[in-house]
């Protein structure tokens, strides 16, 4: 199924009843500024939470993500962080979930990722448009690809100007997102977080590897 | 005696005790045991680390993928609750604007205070660390020596259960034969570290950590530890068996449901309770330490916060163990026509010479630990190893610009990815864009655990610049007066972080080290934490031999009051190279032996 139309996640939004707020793919960004500053303010998870329970995006505060925001950051997870032989793509971890958790999040350091990215995906469907497609998640794959290189040369230059501030932004979130889950965990080589009678200390390959004896 | 409503408290006890952290857990557990009816006031509500504990989850079954909010401002899954830099309708204020001289002060609001998110390091302060004046010609000297504290080290160490070892270091004292656990293996980048570290003459030796590499000897310590009492000595030993070794898998900032961590809850207060000689009442916000007409402390009044009724609990002595600052200001909010300055304050010292961590830190990528074959570094999550400070007689003979040493942390492995994973190569390689897609993920594998940190944290003598007060206008919601901070770093610090930020350059670059940007040994300023920030203040009821210069006698006992103790880091006059919690318990534990002789002899 195509996540962007999970009806379960629709009908939490619509339920809520706020999406209008959001909904602007509106071509001019100024506008999209205004419109994520005037999302509603739900409240955290408080001083006490329950720690131990598991959590999803949504659970706690709603996602405010539009269904062409939630397309254009799909198609951004996956180039980010593509399908390989090793590991699945970004998108099929969820990973869109958790930035819309996050740039929903009602705390105030999530503010500033809010106002940049909700601009930065206004700023991606008026590129699309102005190559004469509807927005961003309707353009070719390639011509993707090939704006975002243009981005992250950007973001190289000078990581603060937007829009390079907003692809880097998008890309280390869509990163870290993917890599705080289990199969990143397993692509990036992290193998702990396993209850162990003893721990022995590095392998013989790691000490190889370093040109180190092995421990007494 | 249990956990108990306020209203279900007895008439009288022979101690009460403020806060339930290092300080007042040792302090309720060394006196409960021995017989002593004790009363524990603690702010926060009852934890439970057993069931509280987010055991094994990884972050992304948190919000946010874990990170910091407000509400939880060491992130989701920390352990403290009900805590932070700032919390609600608890301010406390600075007196300067100017960032570099304003103190961040944390607060833990729970059951076993500070002790359920700390790193669990307990080093022990060495003998040249109680005689900073008399040895360099600055700062206070204490009035005990190392040979005072030792045996209390010991026992503390036999209590809690040490992981580390003997290695005959210069003022980085050895625990007695049999008394500390084994430390766990080196990590590939510690090895490495200890091997290029060695070529610049410096050792990397094992840290000094609470947490259980091994079962604790329920069959011999307990005898060792409360000689000549039967049920002390059965009731440690049934805690003993409660714990677990530690699993290799958790950072110990979360709490430890299996109890191989020492949280003061799991190893102080839940045997103490077992006694029956101590009554625990949570959501107790203590404000003034009350006296009777002779002048001596009769009890404690505190706000259930629950219900926002004030009650008070009488006792024949008071402790104070709220967290150095807390207690400070208890004793400042507890005025008389005795004690218009605050109780305890007839030398006018209450609140002066607080200190903390010098600290600073430095990072390298180091390409000899890039694709590291893959293996679990979990180890004992968190650190395992440091570099105790190697330059006494170098200092001693004038040849060093700054006084005190400070020891470095090493921070390195294939840690558990937070959010911040897979950023941070872009400066590693010459390509005009910033990686994404399958190179990402291909520099990902190259770079992961490729970094090393290494943080300093050094000795601090304290001075006439860093110091609270009451606010004069600023109230908590319970009306009761704030703490106002006053902070400067003197030179001395300032040079101490320019030499740490060099050092760490310097074995970073035996390890082949790559940087992106310079160590800040020109402007120390910029590198050095802020006051507090560590979470290791110290100071502000300092312990001393004369009664006009000190709050307290060198048996923690307040000059002014002798049934008044401080049991938390408030007596330190000064902060050694060395974390303050198992000097906190090592000082309670001796104050408690010396306040129930005192107690016997009727001298209170």
């Amino acid at each position: 199924m195509n996540p962007s139309e999970d009806p379960q996640r629709l009908n939490r939004r619509v339920a809520l009843g706020w999406i209008a707020s959001a909904t602007a793919s509106i071509p001019m960004l100024e506008s999209l500024g205004e419109a994520a500053e005037i999302a509603p303010a739900p409240r955290g998870y408080g001083p006490d939470p329950d720690v131990v329970r598991r959590y999803s995006p949504g659970d706690l505060w709603p996602l405010s993500f539009t269904a062409g925001q939630r397309r254009a950051v799909i198609a951004l997870c996956d180039i980010v962080m593509p399908a390989d032989d090793i590991s699945p793509s970004a998108s099929s971890l969820g990973v869109h979930d958790f930035l819309d958790e996050w740039i929903s999040s009602p705390y105030s350091g999530q503010a500033g990722d809010r106002k940049l990215i909700l601009k930065g995906l206004g700023w991606l469907d008026a590129e699309a448009r102005r190559r004469g497609k509807d927005d961003f998640a309707t353009l070719p794959k390639s011509e993707q690809i090939a704006l975002c290189h243009e981005l992250a040369k950007e973001a190289k230059t000078d990581s603060r100007k937007f829009p390079g501030s907003f692809f880097l932004r998008m890309r280390d979130l869509i990163a870290g997102g993917y890599y705080t889950t289990p199969e990143g965990m397993k692509d990036i080589g992290y193998l702990g977080n396993v209850p162990m009678a003893d721990w022995n200390g590095p392998s013989p390959e790691a000490l190889r590897h370093l040109g180190l004896e092995a421990q007494e | 005696m249990p956990v108990i409503d306020p209203k279900a408290l007895r008439p009288t006890y022979d101690v009460v005790i403020v806060g339930s952290g290092a300080g007042g857990g040792q302090m309720a557990y060394t006196l409960a045991m021995e017989g002593v009816k004790v009363l524990v006031l603690e702010a926060g509500r009852m934890f439970d680390p057993a069931s509280e504990t987010a055991m094994l989850h990884t972050p992304d079954m948190a919000p946010l993928r874990g990170e910091k909010t407000p509400d939880k401002q060491y992130g989701f899954h920390d352990a403290s609750i009900h805590s932070g830099w700032d919390i609600p309708g608890e301010p406390y204020t600075n007196a300067s604007q100017d960032s570099k001289r304003r103190f961040a002060w944390w607060r833990q609001r729970m059951m076993g205070g500070r002790t359920n998110h700390w790193g669990r390091v307990s080093l022990r302060n060495g003998p040249h660390d109680f005689r900073t004046r008399s040895r360099l010609g600055t700062g206070l000297d204490w009035p005990i020596g190392y040979e005072d504290l030792a045996p209390y080290y010991d026992k503390v160490e036999m209590l809690v259960g040490i992981f580390g070892a003997s290695e005959g270091i210069e003022n980085s004292p050895d625990s007695s034969p049999g008394v500390l656990l084994p430390p766990p293996k080196f990590r590939a980048g510690e090895l490495f570290a200890r091997d290029r570290a060695r070529r610049l003459g410096i050792s990397v030796v094992p840290i000094h950590r609470a947490i259980l590499t091994r079962a604790q000897d329920a069959d011999r310590l307990p005898a060792k530890l409360h000689p000549g009492n039967p049920k002390a000595q059965r009731l440690l030993a049934e805690n003993m068996r409660l714990r677990l070794r530690c699993i290799y898998a958790t950072d110990c900032h979360r709490g430890c449901s299996i109890k191989a961590a020492y949280d003061a809850t799991s190893v102080h207060l839940t045997p103490a309770l077992k006694s029956g000689n101590l009554d625990i009442v949570p959501n107790a916000m203590a404000h003034e330490v009350t006296l009777n007409p002779a002048g001596k402390a009769s009890g404690v009044t505190f706000f259930d916060k629950t219900t926002g009724m004030e009650h008070h609990a009488k006792a024949r002595a008071v402790v104070l163990a709220a967290s150095s600052q807390e207690s400070v200001r208890l004793l400042l909010n507890s005025k008389s026509n005795r004690f218009p300055d605050g109780l305890a304050n007839s030398s006018g010292k209450v609140g002066k010479y607080i200190t903390d961590s010098v600290s600073s830190s430095f990072s390298a990528q180091i390409p000899a630990l890039e694709n590291l074959p893959p293996h679990n570094e979990d180890g004992t999550v968190g650190q395992q190893v440091y570099i105790p400070w190697w330059r006494c007689r170098e200092q001693e003979a004038g040849k060093l610009d700054f006084p005190g040493g400070y020891k470095l942390v090493l921070v390195s492995g294939r840690k558990m990815p937070g959010l911040s994973a897979g950023r941070g190569y872009d400066w590693l390689n010459e390509r005009d864009e910033i990686l994404f897609g399958r190179e990402l993920k291909e520099d990902a594998r190259r770079y992961y655990g490729s970094f090393q940190g290494i943080g300093a944290q050094g000795a601090m003598a304290g001075n006439e610049d860093c110091y609270s007060e009451l606010d004069p206008e600023v109230k908590d919601r319970w009306g009761i007066p704030v703490l106002r901070f006053h902070w400067k770093w003197s030179d001395a610090e300032l040079r101490q972080v320019a030499d740490q930020q060099k050092a760490m350059a310097e074995i970073l670059e035996a390890m082949g080290g790559r940087f992106n940007r310079r160590p800040e040994t020109a402007d120390p300023l910029k590198a050095i934490k802020q006051g507090g920030q560590i979470i290791h203040e110290v100071g502000g009821a300092i312990m001393g031999t004369k009664s006009g210069e000190s709050v307290t006698n060198a048996w923690n006992q307040a000059w002014d009051v002798p049934n008044l103790v401080l049991a938390d880091g408030a007596t330190f006059p000064g902060t050694a190279d060395k974390n303050p919690t198992l000097t906190i318990m090592a000082l309670a534990w001796r104050a408690a032996d010396h306040l129930m002789d005192e107690m016997k002899k009727g001298n209170l």
